[in-house]
């Protein structure tokens, strides 16, 4: 069973992010960059299906500038097999990169997708769902357990009110939430041997999948700030000034 | 214009969320109307169709909507969707799983987790957990859109006088089925829509000191959640957790025990009318988005934060 995981290249997520002081978008020149954290639950997860020799093998692919290579790097260095970038310095929304996704699918033919259940970046929370709509598959979103059946698989979702497990035909596509693994640190070794693993570049051209965006950004600016309150000594003062100042407990 | 809102509901209770979401539809120009898809789910709809602002109300009812499988559901949207200029969601699990899904199919580039509609194509969003504040416009004729739910005060459950009709069912995609669901069971209020949420972190040490918490929130009919540290750390389960990879709240009163204020946190609680820090860390960030913060032991002042409680209620 072949399986395919996206990866994202996105700010560091310890990294404090800034607007750019021309609303155009948030500064990303000399930020250090990641693997966006929920994809490497994803690769994780993948890796461990080949380690269990349920998956024959895992295609890192991102969609994104040339330095997106790195990011694939990291997936090949964790254990997948292979990369694929689709090379763009343009800013691709979900519904496009789902498209290319849908491309390389059809080529590449995984019984599993396993993707983010978002990107930290722009927290859309759409591709997964997104690439299962556009190939008429199943999707199973919030993994946090993933059970391989023949020709099925069981997936426990987080939900609002809890947890969910529904049963999904394969193939299928798989979107990975915290609880699903711990994702591996990878290893010098494993490091060095990434680097001779393969990496196929592809344009969007090349793809045949038109990248224009639907969305236009007309301004990006800094959350509301919220100031810091008073210091209170005793409970007692803190419940006056809840039940009194705050009108919040009482009333 | 007519929007569409898509009900979130469990076949016999209309949920909470889609009052929001209609407050958001509202927003734009042009009638509301709502879809109930499920089954068995005549008072659900008959609920709707009260909610304040709504003109019509669309019944589907099949055993594919049960329980509200994406598959299943998002074809039945699609055909609906020719007729509105708007289809809306909460931008829950319920909206989140289905929307995009909706979206692709209709070739539309989604917009998720709206915060403010500052006109019929141009939304607000918050992106970088929160941490920064998008304006964008969209282009597609059908604008697909998820709510967040504390950016849009709730409309009154009771007033409206919409129209109920039948509409028909879009076929089962035969490609997933429900197997079950472990839903927690609590007499508290849902966290997202309690009036006043009480949070633990990994400071409360392990999940036996929640009891803690629990019966403040008893006295004052909150919720309990929890920091993601404290879920990682396996005192609670998922549901309780607050931020930004789990429930996003914005309650009259947010009491933060032991939760140091990570950014992950505060994306979550941020938007609290008041919020109470208690911690023994005097350097810790949640000091700095507190109105009101004491620095101690939790294991005393919480005890007597309940004791407290008891003269003034």
């Amino acid at each position: 069973m072949k399986v395919l995981v996206p990866v994202k290249r996105v700010i560091d997520y310890n990294v404090k992010i800034r607007v750019k002081a021309d609303q155009t978008g948030v500064e990303t020149a000399n930020v250090k960059m990641s693997m966006n954290p929920f994809d490497e639950i994803s690769v994780e997860e993948a890796v461990r299906m080949k380690e269990a020799g349920t998956a024959s093998e895992v295609i890192a692919v991102s969609i994104g500038s040339q330095q997106s290579q790195e990011t694939i790097r990291t997936a090949l260095a964790m254990g997948a097999d292979r990369g694929i970038l689709v090379q763009t310095d343009e800013e691709v929304e979900p519904l496009a990169v789902a498209k290319i996704l849908k491309v390389l699918v059809e080529r590449e033919s995984p019984d599993l997708v396993i993707a983010g259940k978002q990107a930290i970046d722009d927290d859309s929370n759409q591709t997964g769902q997104m690439l299962a709509a556009l190939l008429g598959w199943s999707q199973a979103t919030f993994a946090s357990e993933i059970e391989l059946g023949d020709g099925s698989a069981q997936v426990t979702r987080e939900i609002d009110g809890g947890l969910e497990t529904i049963k999904v035909s394969l193939p299928a596509i798989v979107t990975v939430d915290l609880r699903l693994n711990e994702p591996r640190y990878a290893s010098l070794p494993n490091i060095m041997k990434a680097k001779k693993k393969p990496i196929d570049t592809l344009t969007p051209d090349e793809v045949g999948v038109d990248i224009s965006p639907r969305l236009a950004t007309l301004k990006v600016v800094d959350p509301p700030k919220r100031e810091a309150g008073v210091k209170v000594e005793t409970v007692a003062e803190l419940v006056d000034k809840l039940t009194n100042e705050a009108k919040v407990i009482g009333t | 214009m007519t929007s569409l809102v898509v009900a979130e509901h469990d076949n016999s209770e209309l949920k909470g969320a889609t009052l929001n979401t209609v407050a958001a539809a509202k927003a734009i120009s042009g009638d509301v109307h709502v879809l109930v898809a499920g089954e068995n789910c005549d008072g659900v709809a008959e609920a709707a169709s009260k909610v304040d602002g709504v003109a019509k109300v669309l019944v589907a009812q099949s055993g594919e909507y049960a329980n509200a499988i994406a598959e299943n559901l998002a074809p039945l949207v699609v055909k609906l969707a020719g007729d509105y200029s708007h289809v809306l969601a909460p931008a829950d699990t319920f909206g989140k799983n289905l929307m995009p899904r909706v979206a692709a199919m209709l070739d539309v580039q989604q917009i998720s987790d709206i915060t403010a509609v500052e006109s019929d194509d141009t939304f607000e969003r918050p992106i970088y957990a929160g941490n920064a504040i998008a304006t964008v416009q969209s282009s597609d004729a059908v604008k697909v859109i998820t709510v967040r739910t504390t950016g849009f005060d709730a409309v009154a459950a009771e007033g409206g006088s919409g129209a109920v009709e039948a509409v028909d069912a879009a076929g089962d995609a035969g490609l997933t089925s429900y197997v079950g669901s472990e839903i927690s069971k609590s007499e508290r209020p849902e966290l997202t829509a309690a009036r006043v949420v009480i949070s633990g972190g990994r400071g409360m040490q392990n999940g036996e000191n929640f009891a803690m918490l629990e019966k403040v929130a008893d006295k004052i009919g909150a919720a309990v959640g929890a920091s993601r540290a404290a879920v990682d750390a396996g005192f609670v389960p998922n549901d309780y957790q607050v931020g930004q990879t789990g429930k996003i709240v914005a309650p009259e009163l947010y009491i933060a025990v032991g939760i140091s204020g990570a950014i992950q946190h505060l994306a979550g609680m941020k938007d609290s009318k008041v919020i109470v820090a208690i911690n023994k860390d005097e350097e810790a960030p949640i000091f700095q988005v507190a109105d009101y913060g004491i620095v101690g032991d939790l294991f005393t002042l919480v005890p007597e934060l309940e004791e407290e409680l008891d003269k003034v209620l």
